[in-house]
């Protein structure tokens, strides 16, 4: 282990990073020479279906040789797109006797609250997923061992129906893993692959439909996603590169490229996971612990919420209905309100943006590209924040991507001016107070769902439109200040450089606290943080510390909801005591239900001083543009954004100009270039 | 005898004084704001919540509501379905007795649980606090919730055998729970007193007053901002709104009455069945919902209260029209007609503990007309019960435990497509507990949970599937189980000349034998020893559309997957689906 660290030590010294985040869109890279510490960041368009291609264009833009290149650290979203595609391999599922539907049943729940339409496919085919007779009881009991015979029978029934992976789901497995165990050890004997999934591996955790379903999604992008990483893996080797290549997962941290083949349902998230974890890197840097992050792209708003330098993260997600993965992940909250959100009136007289989007093909109509509906991005031209000559990040290559501003106009009097009576310019108006409307309404309840006022926090736009509307959220929260990043739309390609090594445990333990065994309990802990240094001393990267944590998740019996009380471990008295005992119940008898662990190996961080502008910038004059705000033109001065010094103070109205991004400062509100190259925004 | 709900009906178009301008765009902020002002009383209590019905089922509900009529101007989107039409109902009725007692003052809350007067079931504990914004009466809040236990005959308040309110749970009427903000204390401890379940209950009250101060506080600084003028004018403006959306809705339906009968299968007391009946009329923008013919008051607990019908109206217009909001200006163009002395205005003190197995029948008959006005409005009877299901017992060393729980079945089919496969009732949006949960909390064992193949009603598309539970018992001291259910001799209905799917099948081993219960699907006490099992297997959805339109693919599919089986496929397609490659 010391030789593959010191060796890696060395190499580091010599060589650069990078981060590469592919989205929609957009492939960000952002790469950070170690020696010199300069970063350099690129923006490539996306290529479909192979999404190699552009990642490897991005890199190529900013990295003369691969093989200088110690690491390669990639946030995607391949895994989502496989879920919400429904792309995934051919699964089949063996399981308990008189289950076999559970995935397919779901926690009895529906698509639509109102309507009672909808249907749900679940990804592994009815035919396809087998019982064979085995059963665990609650307790950990075997009350009958598994049949062999009839395990061996249905391998030989998946494989012919073509099922590339398998998911092995027994009732209570969480409890005792030991049938599972034996069923799965002559399953990965018979199956031609390594796509064999089994829940008391990757969840052992009470709740069958979230277990179940964790693990059959696992077995259903296993062979899509180890498939789509191997590429990236082989492209970068023929490229020269041999350094570590690594996966970010959806709780923030990252993961060696061969435990993300194994476990690909930890990257549901992955990319705006890094967006966060830079975003919450950036904003302590300049000095603020508690921020709320705000990621404005095509088709949604994206909020995230960091509380004393902690990103919050959630148990679990739906990735679509009734597809639920349950495995820690940074709690991003998502409405459809985004640049290419729809506005338009419905039959009541009142003005409605979204849910239905234009996205980035056809996109805005200023896009000129089949859509004809007005976007918030169409508003956002018409009003002269965008400029329509010069516009952020065009997807279309070789045309200069100029927008039709007239066509903007046209859309946004027929659909929204004409029926409320209002102006170009005041409909415009208009659409822009809506949508800002709803971002901050999301921005209030996701800080009130987990406890906290809003007005404690400064706000982070990140993404490419964040930057348009970072003044009408302050006003409409109530929000003092703004951070926006020197490089807001390469976020998550930051974030992949930034990223712990993470790794997340649980053991379901589901005893009276009085009637623990804390020989079991302590038993399960050690074999976490062993199976956790373990990976990370595979991992060919270096690490400045190893953190571990522990928490258990405890209720009073009774309840079903649980609180995560964190356990203060001793290493020297070899104790363990739980923290944070308030909101007792006099005669509550409390209940351990989870046991949850984390190994954490801390990378080094860089430092965000070097991406700030050097001493010798001198501020370009500013041109003008003609900008609408509330209710008249104001002439505006635009400025080139990072060609601003430290410290300069920019009153609005004005706007600040980047490749990727656009900064809207309105009257009444100031920017100041910090040390980093930020722009902090407050009111003047 | 028939007794329009006219004054109820009346009070839904009432509009606030106010001489305030407010602009579109304005309108849609306010709009937006308010709704979330709902939506953090809801978040509010379900992250206080004590017990699993609101925490984890969401029953409970939060809105702003008419200073003088109790309307409904804005509702939380989590709550409860039913809800969203009952509340304003109960807040009403606080109206009327502040306004009788002539005290009302800033910071009173008032407290109850009477469905006679605030509809739904005793279960329901209604929280009503006035909003007075500089020294003037704004609007109502109010907060909902299901408490685990407020006394009674039966734990958890499902009592199948009650013949009256006061078998069924302790009754509070309106009272005020604090006075000028101060809390009486004397009101907390007669209703703790009154709960096998106190520190649920302590718990849950605590939820909902913080949900309330947190409404209190959201309001003041929306009008701070914006002033009560401008907010007036917007909630009358939303109303307006509301009325606008429903009417262009019927309008694009044709004139004519529609009618439709369904049944409940008893009462629980009596084994007769009850006729549920309902003509809509559409007359060009306007609508009258008419019960008409429905069954008299009945003696066991499947009466509900006039308040209810009412809400229940509402909810299946919102399902049949599901982006109309959440206020009461929908309800202007629509008159509601419930027949005196039916079970659907039953009078006090008749029991209404199982009001959703007929609130549910309404629903049913409500979809089966309006698919006579248009098949593409309505979707197939969903399965119609909620098949509250205990076993209790008592542990080795004396612990008596209860398992209490409802249970799934299939959505109807629509124009869209099939049916969901095993659902939540239309009513609810609550999520099952895990099987894990129950047998790690409980002695029993789940030998089947499982989609109920064939129990689909056939058509173009077919209904969901319902589901098959097994559950047997580990306790060596052996169980006694009680079931609240419907649907055991009327199956759920197809719509557009799609056919019915299976009924509700309950039965429980006893000595080597399956038997049923006399009452169909209510039952109480049935001895389970040690490794006997009980079994419910509930209905599917309802089918739509003609048989033979279904494609031969789809037909070859379910066969295939064992949903439906090939036996059964040909009696109901004819055998062309066997050609089709699955």
């Amino acid at each position: 282990m010391s030789e593959s660290v010191q060796k890696n030590t060395a190499q580091s010294q010599t060589g650069s990073i990078a981060g590469v985040d592919v989205g929609g869109t957009f492939t960000d890279v952002f790469v950070l020479d170690e020696t010199t510490g300069m970063a350099k960041v690129a923006k490539v368009a996306t290529t479909r279906p192979d999404q190699s291609g552009g990642f490897l264009n991005g890199l190529q833009q900013q990295v003369s040789e691969l093989s200088l290149l110690t690491a390669v650290v990639h946030g995607t979203t391949a895994g989502t797109n496989a879920l919400l595609e429904r792309k995934g391999a051919k699964t089949g599922v063996i399981t308990t006797q008189g289950l076999r539907d559970v995935l397919e049943m779901r926690r009895r729940d529906r698509p639509h609250t109102w309507g009672l339409r909808g249907n749900f496919e679940p990804v592994v085919d009815r035919q396809c997923r087998i019982e064979v007779p085995e059963r665990t009881l609650a307790d950990g009991t075997i009350r009958t061992s598994v049949n062999m015979d009839c395990v061996k029978d249905a391998v030989k029934q998946l494989l012919s129906q073509g099922c590339e992976s398998v998911a092995i789901l027994f009732a209570n497995a969480y409890a005792n893993p030991a049938n599972e165990a034996q069923a799965a050890q002559l399953v990965r004997a018979l199956w031609p692959n390594a796509h064999v999934a089994v829940s008391s591996e990757i969840l052992p955790e009470i709740r069958e439909f979230e277990r179940f379903s964790t693990t059959a999604l696992n077995a259903y992008l296993q062979p899509e996603v180890s498939g789509y990483f191997h590429r990236l893996e082989n492209a970068l080797t023929a490229g020269g590169f041999n350094g570590e290549f690594m996966i970010v997962q959806s709780n923030g941290g990252v993961m060696a490229v061969d435990t993300a083949c194994r476990l690909p349902v930890r990257t549901a998230l992955s990319g705006p996971a890094a967006g966060v974890i830079a975003a919450g890197y950036i904003a302590g840097a300049a000095g603020y612990d508690n921020i709320i992050t705000g990621d404005v792209g095509g088709t949604s708003f994206d909020v995230s919420l960091i509380a004393a330098g902690k990103s919050m993260l959630s148990a679990q997600t739906s990735i679509d209905f009734g597809m639920v993965v349950r495995t820690p992940m940074i709690e991003i909250t998502t409405i459809g309100a985004g640049g290419g959100s729809i506005a338009w009136v419905d039959n009541g007289g009142f003005l409605n943006i979204g849910p239905e989007s234009a996205g980035s093909n056809p996109g805005p109509v200023a896009y000129g590209l089949g859509n004809d509906r007005p976007t918030v991005t169409d508003a956002n031209i018409v009003l002269g924040r965008i400029n329509p000559d010069k516009p952020i990040g065009s997807v279309k290559e070789g045309d200069g991507g100029a927008l039709d501003k007239q066509s903007a106009a046209n859309a946004i009097d027929k659909h929204v001016g004409k029926p409320l009576g209002l102006s170009t310019e005041a409909a415009a108006e208009a659409i822009l107070r809506v949508a800002n409307s709803r971002m901050a309404g999301a921005i209030r309840l996701v800080s009130i769902e987990r406890g906290f006022d809003p007005k404690q926090f400064a706000l982070m736009p990140f993404g490419g439109g964040g930057g348009l509307h970072v003044c009408a959220m302050l006003s409409e929260v109530g929000i003092a200040g703004a951070i926006v990043p020197r490089y807001p739309g390469v976020t998550s390609a930051m974030g992949c450089v930034i990223a712990d090594m993470r790794q997340d445990f649980v053991q379901t333990i589901n005893a009276v606290l009085d009637g623990i065994k804390l020989d079991e309990l302590t038993g399960f802990m050690q074999q976490h943080v062993d199976q956790g240094n373990t990976v990370l001393s595979a991992a060919n990267t270096r690490f400045k510390q190893i953190e571990t944590g522990f928490e258990l998740d405890m209720a009073y019996i009774g309840q079903t909801h649980t609180v995560p009380v964190p356990l203060l471990v001793d290493v020297h008295n070899n104790q363990v005591q739980p923290l944070n005992q308030s909101r007792l119940l006099p005669n509550g008898v409390k209940r351990v239900i989870n046991l949850r662990s984390t190994v954490t190996g801390i990378r080094p961080k860089f430092d965000l001083s070097t991406l700030a502008p050097d001493e010798n910038t001198r501020a370009e004059p500013p041109e003008l543009r003609r900008v609408h705000f509330t209710d008249r033109w104001h002439d505006t001065s635009i400025y080139n954004r990072l060609s601003l010094p430290a410290g300069t103070v920019i009153q609005g109205p004005a706007i600040l100009e980047q490749a990727d991004t656009t900064l809207l400062i309105e009257p009444g509100y100031h920017g100041r270039v910090d040390d980093f190259g930020n722009t902090i925004i407050e009111q003047a | 005898m028939e007794r329009y709900c006219r004054d109820s009906i009346s009070q839904w178009s009432k509009r606030m004084k106010t001489d305030t301008e407010v602009d579109p765009i304005t309108l849609a902020v306010l709009a937006g704001r308010m709704e979330q002002i709902a939506d953090e009383m809801d978040a509010t209590l379900f992250r206080a919540a004590f017990n699993p019905i609101i925490a984890e089922a969401h029953d409970a509900s939060h809105g702003l509501y008419h200073a003088t009529t109790g309307d409904t101007l804005v509702q939380g989107k989590s709550g409860l379905p039913i809800f969203v039409g009952v509340m304003a109902l109960g807040v009403k009725a606080v109206i009327d007795k502040a306004e009788a007692d002539g005290d009302l003052q800033d910071g009173d809350i008032y407290i109850f649980n009477d469905a006679h007067i605030g509809g739904t079931h005793l279960s329901d504990m209604r929280l009503v606090r006035p909003y007075f914004y500089q020294g003037e009466l704004f609007c109502y809040l109010a907060s909902v919730g299901h408490w685990h236990d407020v006394g009674g005959a039966v734990p958890g308040n499902y009592n199948p055998a009650a013949t009256d309110v006061f078998q069924e749970a302790l009754v509070l009427p309106p009272v005020k729970l604090a006075t000028a903000g101060r809390i009486n204390q004397d009101i907390i401890d007669i209703l703790l007193r009154n709960t096998r379940l106190p520190q649920s209950a302590q718990g849950d009250l605590n939820g909902q007053l913080s949900a309330l101060d947190l409404g209190v506080s959201r309001m003041d600084e929306l009008l701070d901002v914006y002033g009560s003028g401008t907010v007036k004018t917007a909630l009358n403006a939303l109303g307006d709104r509301a009325e606008a959306l429903m009417r262009a809705e019927l309008s694009a339906l044709p004139d004519g009455r529609y009618s439709a009968t369904d049944y409940l299968d008893n009462d629980g007391i009596e084994d007769e069945p009850l006729d549920i009946k309902v003509a809509l009329e559409i007359n060009s923008d306007e609508l009258i919902i008419d019960f008409e013919g429905s069954a008299p008051q009945c003696a066991g607990p499947v009466n509900i209260s006039l308040p209810t019908t009412i809400a229940t109206a509402y909810v299946a217009l919102k399902h049949l029209f599901p982006n109309l909001p959440a206020n009461a200006g929908v309800m202007r163009p629509v008159k509601v007609r419930v027949p005196e002395k039916s079970l659907l205005s039953a009078e006090f003190p008749a029991p209404t503990g199982g009001y959703t197995e007929t609130i549910l029948r309404m629903i049913d008959a409500i979809f089966c007309a309006a698919a006579q006005a248009s098949p593409e409005l309505a979707v197939a009877n969903a399965y119609g019960t909620i098949n509250a299901l205990s076993i209790a017992g008592k542990r080795s060393d004396g612990r008596p435990w209860v398992m209490f729980s409802f249970y799934g079945g299939g959505h109807g089919a629509c124009c869209d497509g099939d049916g969901l496969n095993h659902g939540n009732a239309p009513i609810s949006t609550a999520t099952i507990p895990p099987m894990e949960i129950l047998e790690s909390a409980y002695p029993v064992m789940f030998k089947q949970w499982a989609l109920r193949p064939d129990s689909d009603g056939a058509g173009e598309y077919r209904g969901g599937m319902g589901a098959v539970y097994e559950i047997e018992v580990l306790e060596e001291n052996g169980a006694e189980a009680f079931l609240f259910g419907e649907r055991g001799k009327f199956a759920p209905g197809g719509i557009a000349g799609g056919q019915e799917a299976a009924m509700n099948v309950f039965s429980y081993e006893n000595n080597g034998e399956w038997k049923h219960p006399p009452m169909v699907s209510k039952m109480r006490g049935i001895k389970l020893k040690q490794g006997e099992s009980v079994k419910l297997e509930t209905p599917g959805g309802g089918g739509y559309g003609n048989t033979a339109r279904r494609s031969a693919q789809r037909i070859a599919r379910d066969v295939a997957r064992g949903l439906v089986t090939g036996q059964r496929a040909d009696a109901l397609y004819g055998n062309a689906w066997r050609r089709e490659k699955s």
